[in-house]
Parts: C-alpha cells; sequence; structure tokens
C-alpha cells in the first residue's frame, strides 16, 4: 500500500502555499496553492515524488514508480 | 467546448495544457484513467457529452486502450487509436515512414538472438539495439563489439520480457551530437528544438540540453510526410541531421504520441500550450460542423 500523509491544508494568502503532511516523514511541507487532484510534486524534504490524492482535505501519497511502458 | 483529459499523472506538461483550456474557459474533465472502467458499449468515465478527449496517458498500454474504447463510442479522440498503435511500436513506427518514402535509419527485425546476431554483424559496429516499446532512451544499447552484442542478446533473451525478444536492430546514425524534436499538429510545426549531448543519447529525459531550431524547408516537408504516415494527431517527430550539423539533410528516426511539450516550451518563443489548445478548438469545430452537416443531409 502506498504511504499517505494527510492534515487539513491551509493557505497563507502572504505565500499562495498549502501546508500538508509529507507522506514518507510525517513532516509538514509547503506545497502550492494552485496544485489539483493527480498532479505530481516534488517532496521539498526528500525529493521523493508525491502525489496529490485530494485538495479537502489534502492529501498526499507517494507517486507511483517508473513503468516500463511510461512514456512518449 | 467540452474537453476530456485522459491521464494517470498530471505532469508539468498537462498543468500548462490544463490552465490553458480553462483560462480560455473551457469545460475540462479530466478522467483519471486508473479509476475508470471500459466496457463494450460504455464507460464509467464521463464522456458521453465531450466534444472532443486529449490522451495524456503516461502509461503507453493505458493510452492504447483507453482511445481505442473511447473512440469505440463515437467520442471524438486525439490522438487516435490507429496513430498510437503505429507509434508505440518501434518497428511499426519505422515500417510506417519507410512506406511513406520518409527518410529512416536502416532496421531489421529477428526473433531470435541468432538472427539478431547476424542482423548486427551485417550492419557492423557500433550499430544500436532498441526495444521494440518503451522511451526516455531507457534499455536502449550501442553495440561496439561481437562481445558486447552476445552479451547484451543473451541478457535480453534470459531477463526480458517476450517484447525484448522482438530484437529491433538499426543502424547508428553518427549525429552531429544532436538530433531534433518537432511538435507538430496535423503536419504543421509548433515549434523546434534541438536536444544536445556528448552522450550519444540526446534525450531531454536523459539530460540532453535544449536550444530552439529553425526549421529548413526540408525539415518540414519531412516533419508533415511523417506525420502523415502515422495518421496524423499531436506528434513529437524526431530528426537527426545526416552529414553534419546544418546539413540540411535528415533522417527521421522516431514518431511520439504521447509527446511531452514542456522542454520545447522552456526552449522556444513559442506559447506551446496556447497553440496546442489553438488546434485542440479548430479541431473541435471542425468535428461540430462536419456532425452538422451530416444532420443536415
Amino acid at each position: 500500500m502506498p504511504i499517505r500523509g494527510r492534515v487539513t491544508g491551509t493557505m497563507t494568502s502572504d505565500t499562495d502555499t498549502l501546508t500538508a503532511e509529507d507522506p514518507i516523514t510525517g513532516e509538514e511541507i509547503e506545497i502550492p496553492a494552485d496544485v489539483e487532484v493527480g498532479e505530481i510534486i516534488d517532496s521539498p524534504v526528500t525529493g521523493t515524488e508525491l502525489e496529490v490524492i485530494s485538495l479537502d482535505p489534502v492529501v498526499l501519497e507517494e507517486a507511483p514508480e517508473l513503468e516500463e511502458d511510461w512514456g512518449e | 467546448m467540452r474537453v476530456g483529459v485522459l491521464y494517470s499523472r498530471i505532469r508539468k506538461d498537462e498543468k500548462l495544457l490544463l490552465n490553458e483550456l480553462r483560462e480560455r474557459d473551457h469545460e475540462v474533465e479530466k478522467i483519471d484513467v486508473r479509476k475508470e472502467r471500459f466496457g463494450l458499449e460504455s464507460t464509467t468515465a464521463a464522456v458521453d457529452d465531450l466534444d472532443i478527449v486529449v490522451d495524456r496517458c503516461l502509461s503507453t498500454s493505458r493510452s492504447l486502450y483507453a482511445t481505442r474504447f473511447i473512440d469505440s463510442y463515437g467520442v471524438p479522440v486525439v490522438n487516435s487509436p490507429e496513430t498510437g498503435d503505429v507509434c508505440a511500436d518501434k518497428a511499426k513506427n519505422s515500417l510506417a515512414l519507410a512506406e511513406a518514402d520518409v527518410p529512416t535509419p536502416a532496421t531489421e527485425v529477428a526473433f531470435t538472438t541468432e538472427a539478431a546476431l547476424e542482423a548486427i554483424e551485417e550492419f557492423g559496429y557500433p550499430c544500436v539495439l532498441k526495444p521494440v516499446t518503451g522511451s526516455w532512451g531507457r534499455l536502449m544499447a550501442k553495440i561496439d563489439s561481437r562481445n558486447a552484442a552476445e552479451a547484451i542478446l543473451e541478457h535480453k533473451e534470459t531477463l526480458g520480457h517476450y517484447e525484448h525478444k522482438v530484437f529491433y536492430v538499426q543502424e547508428f546514425v553518427d549525429k552531429p551530437g544532436r538530433d531534433i524534436r518537432v511538435l507538430a499538429v496535423d503536419g504543421e510545426p509548433i515549434a523546434a528544438m534541438t536536444r544536445s549531448s556528448d552522450h550519444w543519447l540526446t534525450n531531454a529525459a536523459k539530460g540532453g540540453e535544449t536550444a530552439s531550431f529553425d526549421l529548413d524547408e526540408r525539415a518540414i516537408e519531412l516533419v508533415e510526410k511523417a506525420s502523415d504516415a502515422v495518421g496524423g494527431g499531436m506528434l513529437g517527430v524526431d530528426l537527426m541531421e545526416v552529414g553534419g550539423e546544418d546539413s540540411g539533410e535528415y533522417t527521421v528516426h522516431e514518431v511520439n504520441h504521447t509527446v511531452e511539450f514542456k522542454a520545447l516550451d522552456s526552449a522556444t518563443e513559442v506559447d506551446v500550450p496556447a497553440k496546442v489548445v489553438d488546434w485542440l478548438e479548430a479541431k473541435a469545430a471542425a468535428l461540430a460542423d462536419g456532425a452538422v452537416s451530416e444532420v443536415d443531409a
């Protein structure tokens, strides 16, 4: 099962970021406020690719690993 | 316009596209193919009222099946499953280019290690061994000697998925440290860039450096022919210069059907997502006109 992190997202108007829980480390991280479901972001803590699972609340999950048929 | 976007992963490319669509007030239906089911007559995906569906699946297998099903429901989808089928397979891709008289590297396919070794020896060293499916330069082998050839073929035969036993052997093209990526819509170039590297693989995904490139008439002609050869759509056409940099002679080694464009958007002055959406709007309008004409008739 993928690792999930969940926290109620809060937006800070001066930075246009949301805060969420890094599913790998459990740390609180800032992510762009305009993220959307399905988007892949890099964890600012570990660099791991995270997928945005939901926005209300903000749930991040470790993104699926590269598969052989991925690409152009 | 009501646009469906097939995806399983929103990368920067999809984000650019979604933002452009929304800025123009188009209705966007994001369709995460991982969550949907596709039946023979209908799907759980909300595609019924869409004017057009854009395939942005990162996974080739999902792309091919999802577009095939959506096409079967009578919903317009780009790229078409036919185009995807040709582009997703390097052997079919090479055949389509050759049949359309588009210059493309000499290629042979063999099904046993013995036959593949014969092909490699005939090409001479170096030559190239590629998987028939795959991307981003993965599992590509530049073979410099018979010893290397024997080892790689044995590994592929022993460890590989059955597709790795379709040995796709190709001449090595001594390109001038760069190749050219052209993004084209139905054969019309939107933007072009070079991808340069000291490594023989110059893919942007492999870290190749990108720079804007001005296409000459010959390149424009080849892009149009290559696009027609695979059935048209939004395509990434890859060319190599033959005979040195700016020689004006090219060989087309590949046409990609789920093309990434973030690197092109950064490397060139062209607003790539805007051009892509211009094309989608024109495509949807033409489809709507066609539907009206059919009703009138």
